[in-house]
């Protein structure tokens, strides 16, 4: 066999002293070879996205290569200096990132941005490097190469802007492509094209690629191998068949099997709560206008037309991708913005324009889980603090709103005397229970779940959504549930609104959607999600 | 773009109106008799009369107000009491030792400051980082009038380098006009040195750990690049904000400067007018102050889109 692309050997690499592990990655080695596209799968901190930025040289220096080599196409790069990794860079070894939105420099042109790769590395003069630059772009099959590379990165959509990130990466034909979660911040029917473009440029250029990614889904689409990382260490390796069909080792195991499977599980009405209707839109939208001095005013239309309604027990799933309204429909409903027409009828009561201080008596009824754990949670403010704050401003004593704020920890299966902690000391699924207990404290009638699990890892996300299913079930709760995760929807929906473009195109129980979508939208983004053919958890 | 321009223009109009009625009554509010500073110790209180009836100050505030209006729109700012000239013309005279010493402090300044809070901001953490810190404190908390006779000891009576007081015109010689406002301009400099500094190494802090200056570096760019073309210029809306500020609060703020190295500027004549009532002097030369804040405020806005693409108007 010919010399590997890229062999890392034995690659040890710490962390600071004062946190939770002492290495980041411990004594990982695997190769990837010509033409070959390498899964490292791991779950948050498992040290995969360390092992990649360390192939190009651009960890920081508060995490340091202890031992081993990591070595392209036989040239050891630990321990080699910074002018020789700057060389190799783009030369023999590209990379593309999690982010396409934030990875491009906003102030300058994107032709620009593939040139600088070219002026550094080669002695190319302006017109020829043009040329290569527009050739690059049109293989990544952007349209209409000539206005790209004269485009602002705010003027491409995400998918676009990827493909741009794509064709500097790959502009000077490295051999070795690194790709860290590139596919995870776009939307199913984005991401299926991007993982086919890499797919493509790979074979037919021979570029090795190390491809990083949490998604089981899309190793299944695109690994030849994969190598399964915990904590920092390779738990196990091989072809990408073997490992999702027969994985040997229990974290493996663990992993797949909670990846959520597309076929929606019988669902039986929970029992004893009733059919009353928690929440009902009818024709509810949303238009977004921006006036000029002079007319000329622009009219955006986030939602359209949206009917929906929720029972109590039950859960109704938004399903579509970014700008597809699903959110803005959430926060209508929660009156965090206002409708531009349409009625929101919450126990028979419409709210679409109650004034402000008439709703406030309602508001309580409606509560929101918001996606980002991180971010959702003050953190100058004890955990316990945020719980009972939304309690006590409806009149609830403190020790009152202590004591249903330690039956909620419990609930949620947190220990009550973590209440006096602040929130970075918790883990992102502790604190989304956290926030779900912050949102139960208000004991609402409807419980709006906006991307809710989305940020979370799969081990994680199974937890969370096993433990919405337990509070629907002992509460009643009317949940409504937005996600784009077509996996999560099967598991967790009792019916299913699919939106795109501010319209629902597709409504019905879960289990009718999922077997038979009527719609093509529904269609093309069933057949978009990553490892169709694949059935994960056999549930 | 153009719609926009022309509504910032037209809003420039009230503020104006407004500064133009605040001076007005303030000077008119302000104890001090003008007529009475004119006419001198010795004159009676009939001398001081006439002198009141010949400057049009006996009549109503208000009848005073709108002369002066209606003759400022014709671009007609009235003679001043003391210099027997068009306040116009004792403008005109006055604004380049002031216009000069606020485009060199402003030159000086961010040179200086721009590289020496980028590398603060590179090199977190380290001496330099810590050095530039501390100057720019330094900066801050030591009064203008202190760093001017401290530098004017050091260089101008100590070393003998530069002089220590006066202005020579443009006219006369570009290379005595920058040797004579040079100690000047450094001793303004220094805040806005210090406050530019700070300014740059927060946002280029900042901009540093964007997700672009990782791509920047995986391109494979040296770093001088990276910093200047991808940080620098991220960083660069804030950084020419502070800037554009700066420059029109030194257009108010060489008052002090211009009296310690005796510069005949507009800030010196300022404080003379003040100080003798010269109601129309004052009056036309804080117009002219609160317009060139405006103006320099409406071309900051418009840098931004330079600067920024994805701000359009």
């Amino acid at each position: 066999m010919a010399e590997p692309v890229l062999e890392i050997r034995g690659l040890r690499i710490a962390l600071p002293k004062d946190s939770d592990r002492a290495e980041a990655v411990s004594g990982v080695s695997f190769s990837v070879a010509a033409g070959e596209i390498v899964c490292l799968v791991g779950e948050s901190g498992s040290g995969k996205s360390v092992i990649a930025f360390s192939a190009m040289g651009l960890l920081p220096k508060s995490l340091p290569v202890v031992s081993g080599t990591i070595a392209l196409q036989g040239e050891n790069l630990v321990g080699a200096s910074e002018y020789r990794l700057r060389e190799l860079r783009c030369t023999r070894m590209g990379m593309i990132f999690q982010e396409p939105m934030t990875a491009l420099n906003p102030v300058m042109r994107c032709g620009d941005q593939i040139d600088e790769v070219l002026r550094a590395h080669t002695q190319l003069a302006a017109a020829v490097r043009r040329e290569k630059i527009i050739a690059m772009i049109a293989q990544v099959h952007l349209p209409d190469p000539v206005r790209m590379v004269d485009s602002f990165p705010h003027q491409l959509s995400g998918g676009q802007r990827q493909r741009i990130m794509i064709a500097m990466a790959l502009v000077l034909g490295p051999s070795l492509l690194i790709a860290d979660e590139p596919t995870t911040a776009l939307d199913v029917t984005t991401q299926a094209q991007i993982l086919k473009l890499i797919r493509e440029l790979q074979r037919d250029r021979g570029t090795g690629v190390l491809f990083i990614t949490h998604d089981f889904g899309v190793v299944a689409e695109i690994a030849d191998r994969v190598a399964v990382l915990q904590y920092g260490e390779l738990v196990e390796m091989g072809p990408t068949a073997q490992i999702l069909s027969a994985p040997q080792h229990p974290y493996t195991r663990m992993l797949i099997a909670s990846v959520p499977s597309h076929t929606p599980p019988a669902r039986p009405p929970v029992a004893g709560a009733g059919d009353a209707i928690v929440l009902s839109t009818e024709a509810l939208a949303k238009t977004y206008s921006t006036a000029g001095l002079f007319g000329g005013a622009r009219k955006v239309d986030a939602a359209r037309d949206v009917s929906i309604e929720i029972r109590k027990g039950e859960t109704l799933g938004i399903v579509g991708e970014s700008g597809s309204g699903k959110s803005t429909v959430a926060r209508c409903i929660a009156r965090l913005i206002d409708p531009s027409g349409g009625k929101i009828l919450l126990c028979g009561t419409d709210i679409a324009r109650m004034p402000a201080g008439r709703l406030r008596e309602l508001r309580h009824k409606v509560q929101i889980v918001f996606q980002d754990p991180y971010r959702s949670l003050n953190p100058r403010r004890t955990v316990g603090e945020s719980i009972i704050e939304g309690p006590m401003n409806y009149g609830l004593a403190r020790h009152d709103a202590l004591e249903r704020s330690r039956k909620l920890m419990e609930l949620v299966r947190l220990d009550p005397g973590a209440l006096e902690r602040y929130p970075h000391q918790f883990s992102g699924g502790q604190r989304q229970r956290i926030c779900i207990a912050r949102a139960l404290a208000m004991e609402p009638e409807l419980l709006i779940a906006d991307e809710a699990v989305s940020a979370l890892d799969v081990s994680v996300q199974a937890q969370v959504l096993k433990l919405l299913e337990e509070i629907r079930h002992s509460l009643h709760l009317a949940v409504l549930f937005i996600t784009h995760d077509l996996r999560v929807a099967a598991q967790v929906c009792d019916k299913v609104a699919v939106m795109s473009k501010g319209i629902v195109v597709e409504y019905g129980p879960a289990e009718q959607v999922f077997r038979a979508p009527q719609h093509e939208y529904t269609r093309a983004l069933f057949d978009a999600a990553p490892g169709r053919g694949f059935e994960f958890a056999a549930a | 773009m153009w719609n926009y321009i022309g509504r910032r223009i037209l809003a420039t109009l009230p503020v104006l109106l407004i500064v133009a009625v605040l001076v007005f009554l303030m000077l008119r509010l302000t104890p001090g008799d003008p007529a009475a500073v004119i006419a001198g110790d010795a004159a009676t209180s009939q001398d001081v009369a006439e002198i009141r009836a010949k400057l049009g100050l006996d009549r109503p505030v208000v009848t005073q107000f709108f002369i002066w209006i209606g003759r400022g729109l014709q671009g007609d700012f009235g003679e001043s009491f003391f210099y027997k000239k068009t306040v116009a013309s004792l403008i005109a005279d006055r604004i380049e030792p002031t216009l000069a010493l606020a485009t060199l402090t402003i030159i000086l300044a961010t040179l200086i400051a721009v590289p020496l809070g980028t590398l603060a901001a590179y090199r977190q953490g380290s001496w330099i980082d810590r050095i530039v810190m501390g100057i720019s404190v330094i900066g801050f908390s030591v009064p203008v009038f202190v760093i001017g006779y401290v530098l004017i000891y050091v260089f101008a009576l100590q070393l003998g380098w530069f002089p220590v007081q006066g202005y020579q015109r443009l006219a006369d010689g570009f290379g005595g006009f920058l040797h004579r406002l040079i100690l000047p301009s450094i001793t303004l400099a220094m805040v806005y040195v210090a406050l530019l500094a700070r300014m740059t190494r927060t946002s280029v802090l900042e901009v540093l750990n964007e997700d672009y200056v990782r791509t920047a570096r995986a391109k494979g760019l040296p770093n001088l690049k990276v910093l200047v073309f991808h940080a620098l210029r991220n960083a660069a809306v804030p950084i020419v904000t502070v800037i554009g500020i700066g420059i029109a609060v030194l257009i108010g703020g060489v008052v002090v400067t211009e009296s310690v190295y005796n510069i005949p500027g507009l800030g010196r004549l300022t404080v003379d007018a003040v100080l003798a009532r010269d109601y129309p002097t004052v009056q036309a030369v804080i117009l002219l102050f609160s317009f060139a804040y405006v103006v320099i405020n409406l071309a900051i806005d418009l840098m931004y889109t330079v600067l920024d693409p994805r701000i359009r108007y």
